[in-house]
């Protein structure tokens, strides 16, 4: 459903992002790792809408969305959360995602009926009313996730939602993205902790310095030598669970 | 002028607060130096070092008793902040200095002297003169002191440099103090040219944001540079269009400045 | 509850003309009309927290419109405050259009507006067609179908009348999707646009909407003061005037702009009484940024939450 051919981007004079290609299909569950500065969280931000590419087609559900506008690019079923959390931090729990629900329930009233319900599904009903920043940062990320899920996408961008979390919040959040996924969601995460990337992931995409080096099943990627040699000093890929 | 917006970049470079109250600063610096000059006879090209000071203190003062308590709060918060401060200062000038137009005559300057086929006020050589020497031990301070270097860089990276032990909170309060002493000297220095009454506060305020955001934000060089541009520019104005609306040509500058390039000319730092 | 209360509230305020004297009343006056004023700032300085602090452009843009309108075709002013209140909605759109489809936001934006509020003043001061830097002088007629009345408890009924107006935009505004979604523009319009919310548009809609309400202020300042001088209904003071209310009263909250009226206005009138020689409002402006500055460092929502905060842990 997610098509990305030759996307490129430049910052002055870094390419950051190198004629990447890659697909997502319905239903999927796609990672996108690479060591840091490799350029994941560009490849996000080019195609939810908040960086304009160089160059490059991306087709999403049979359309051009090439500079479409981040909230337009929602409506057609596109959600992300952000790596560094941006909660509506004055609103409460449940009116930041009612933000999300409003999208396709236009009455505040119907919205916030979803809203609870999704928050039911996260885990954070008990908060609901509390303003968001008196949440902790597993709560937080789960808020993130909750918004995003709100506006009812098909194709769920994770931008390293599970940095920071201890084991069992890790566990956690892995469980909720198989049930969202179960659901018919395609995601496409970008994720550092390799145990959650190895049992979630159907495919993996391996960047670096802005280009694809490698992409396939999560234990032959493990196993690739160019991917071996890009992580060289980073923790090294852990085998499939 | 430029002075006065070398001191408005280097409070917003390194604590990203707006301040408001700038223009209204400059002016307690300009009546400060007419108190200097009516009651004690001290000319203003000298008096303008006790201004100077006198607005350290004064910048020193707001810094800690109020900005302080707010870095963290949001933007808007500081603006408002600000603004009242504004707000306090150009009225209680009003208060106490009435509403009348002041001049402040220096004796040094009465003269003009005669270079080739131009004529030169002495008055505004002299502040020239004295506000580039400020300017130059400004940058000297910046760039070759230690605590100018902590102010530059807390500047870069107020948690980076809260990690190799500045006192973040100390070099806040003397670089928004340095701010105000610039302002502080620059209204001193500009007295003597210039009749002004408190409501000359808003529109010093106004330049001065002009001449930054023009110039760059965080970028002091860009300040110094973006001073001259505007100064010349509103002369310019005024000589083509009325005197009157010599001030319409430095808010539509603004507009197009925001509009196009807030980053100005030599900014380092997006909005 | 709340319902029994604001129809007390809005029972005393009809029967109030009644009982007070003609200074008081006049009081009264100022009250409602800087709170409607307030109120339609809220719109988009409280609720989608854009602080707009030319706003004062709208009342002029409104008011020599009306007046002009009326002088040169004999326009009543009954209909010309709302080609008034057009000509500064539509004003407002092209600020906020320039202002937010070009990025600005915050320090950025409150700049944008005063340099426009500015330049409006200093044109308007140089255009000798519509008085100069003198001004029009709004003769009096004391004929109502002219926006004249005799007597000033027509003029508080219409400031009441003005006020539940905004109000009950604002109430509208605040419990539908258009009013939630500008709360959280306030709050990160990144987080806003990822969400599906096309943040340009709802600004720009705040935006109009509280510029064409601040017009219609406009002819109700000409012909209640009877006199429009640009350098007071450009200028800064008004537009210091319009906002500290809502801010000091709850930026955001429905009821903010009218307790921060109740609050000021007095107090503003009570400055001005005892500091009179205090060149031309020096004082009470003092008071102001005093009040600014306290509010910033100690209620920083506002007197409205703080209020209820209160009332909140008292039962607990």
């Amino acid at each position: 459903m997610l098509e990305i051919r030759g996307l490129a981007k430049r910052f002055g004079g870094l390419q950051a992002v190198k004629d990447l290609s890659f697909h997502v299909d319905d239903g999927e569950i796609v990672a996108l790792i690479g060591p840091n500065g490799a350029g994941k969280t560009t490849v996000f931000a080019l195609l939810s809408g908040f960086l304009e590419p160089d160059a490059g087609e991306i087709t999403f559900r049979g359309r051009r969305v090439r500079g479409l506008k981040p909230y337009a690019l929602n409506k057609l079923g596109m959600a992300r959360t952000f790596q560094i959390m941006r909660p509506f931090a004055r609103l409460s729990v449940v009116r930041n995602v009612m933000i999300g629900a409003l999208g396709r329930h236009p009455e505040p009233r119907e919205a916030e009926m979803r809203a609870r319900a999704v928050l039911e599904e996260v885990g954070l009903a008990a908060k609901a009313a509390q303003p968001a920043a008196s949440l902790t940062l597993a709560e937080r990320k789960r808020l993130e996730l909750a918004r995003a899920l709100a506006t009812e996408p098909v194709l769920l961008l994770l931008d390293e939602v599970m940095s920071g979390l201890n084991d069992r919040e890790t566990e956690r959040i892995v469980e909720l993205v198989r049930a969202i996924n179960a659901r018919g969601t395609a995601i496409l995460l970008i994720e550092h902790v390799m145990r959650a990337v190895m049992s979630l992931a159907g495919r993996l995409v391996v960047l670096n310095y802005g280009e694809r080096i490698a992409e396939g099943r999560p234990d032959m990627v493990a196993r690739d030598r160019r991917v071996i040699e890009a992580y060289l000093g980073e923790d090294p890929v852990a085998p499939p669970a | 002028m430029s002075l006065m917006a070398v001191g408005l970049s280097l409070i917003f470079g390194v604590m990203r607060v707006v301040n408001f109250a700038h223009g209204d600063m400059m002016v307690w610096g300009m009546y400060l130096a007419w108190l200097l000059a009516s009651r004690l006879g001290i000319d203003p090209y000298l008096g303008f070092v006790a201004c100077a000071a006198a607005l350290f203190v004064l910048g020193l003062a707001i810094q800690r008793g109020l900005v302080d308590r707010i870095v963290d709060a949001p933007h808007e918060m500081q603006i408002l902040l600000m603004l009242g401060v504004a707000l306090i200062l150009e009225n209680t000038a009003l208060l106490v200095f009435g509403p009348e137009p002041v001049r402040v005559r220096s004796p040094l300057a009465a003269a003009t002297w005669y270079v080739g086929p131009l004529y030169v006020d002495v008055a505004r050589l002299l502040t020239f003169a004295v506000a580039m020497a400020l300017t130059v031990a400004l940058y000297a301070f910046l760039f070759h002191t230690d605590l100018g270097r902590s102010i530059r860089a807390a500047a870069d990276n107020p948690y980076g440099a809260l990690v190799i032990g500045t006192d973040v909170r100390r070099v806040y309060a003397v670089a928004f103090g340095i701010g105000a002493a610039c302002v502080g000297a620059a209204g001193a220095l500009t007295a003597p040219i210039v009749p002004f009454s408190p409501s000359l506060g808003l529109s010093a305020s106004v330049a001065s944001f002009n001449i930054v955001i023009i110039g760059g934000l965080g970028s002091l060089l860009g300040a110094f540079i973006g001073g001259l541009l505007v100064s010349v520019a509103e002369s310019l104005g005024a000589v083509f269009l009325s005197p009157s609306l010599k001030e319409l040509v430095s808010f539509s500058l603004l507009i197009l400045i925001l509009l196009f390039r807030p980053a100005g000319l030599f900014g380092k730092r997006a909005p | 509850m709340k319902w029994i209360g604001a129809v007390a509230a809005t029972a005393v305020a009809l029967v109030l003309p009644a009982v007070l004297g003609p200074y008081p009343l006049a009081i009264a006056i100022n009250v409602l009309f800087f709170a409607y004023l307030g109120q339609a700032w809220n719109i988009i300085g409280g609720y989608a927290g854009q602080l707009s602090a030319g706003h004062a452009v709208f009342v002029g843009v409104g008011g020599y419109a009306t007046a002009v309108l009326a002088a040169e075709t004999g326009l009543t002013p009954w209909v010309g405050m709302f080609v008034g209140a057009a000509l500064a909605g539509a004003l407002g759109g092209v600020i906020g259009y320039l202002g937010f489809r070009f990025g600005l936001r915050g320090f950025y934006f409150v700049l944008l507006t005063v340099a426009f509020a500015e330049v409006c003043r200093i044109v308007v001061s140089n255009w000798e067609r519509v008085g100069g830097a003198v001004g029009l002088y709004i003769t009096f007629t004391g004929d109502p179908r002219r926006l004249s009345f005799q007597d000033d408890r027509a003029w508080y009924y219409v400031a009441l009348c003005l006020l539940l107006l905004a109000t009950a935009v604002a109430w509208a505004v605040e419990r539908r999707r258009f009013g939630i979604y500008l709360t959280a523009i306030r709050e990160d319009e990144v987080a806003c646009e990822a969400l599906g919310v096309d943040t340009l548009r709802y600004k720009l809609l705040a935006m109009v909407l509280s510029s064409f309400l601040t017009g219609l202020a406009g002819a109700f300042y000409a012909y209640r003061y009877s006199s429009l001088q640009p350098n007071a209904v450009f200028g800064i003071p008004l537009s210091v005037e319009i906002i500290i209310r809502p801010i000091v009263g709850g930026a955001g909250t429905l009821l903010g702009p009218l307790v921060g009226s109740l609050i000021l206005t007095p107090l503003g009138e009570l400055s001005r009484a005892l500091f009179g020689q205090g060149g031309w409002h020096g004082a009470h402006l003092v008071m102001y940024g005093v009040l600014l500055v306290a509010v910033v460092l100690f209620v920083p929502q506002g007197v409205v939450p703080w209020l209820r905060d209160l009332l909140r842990r008292k039962p607990a």
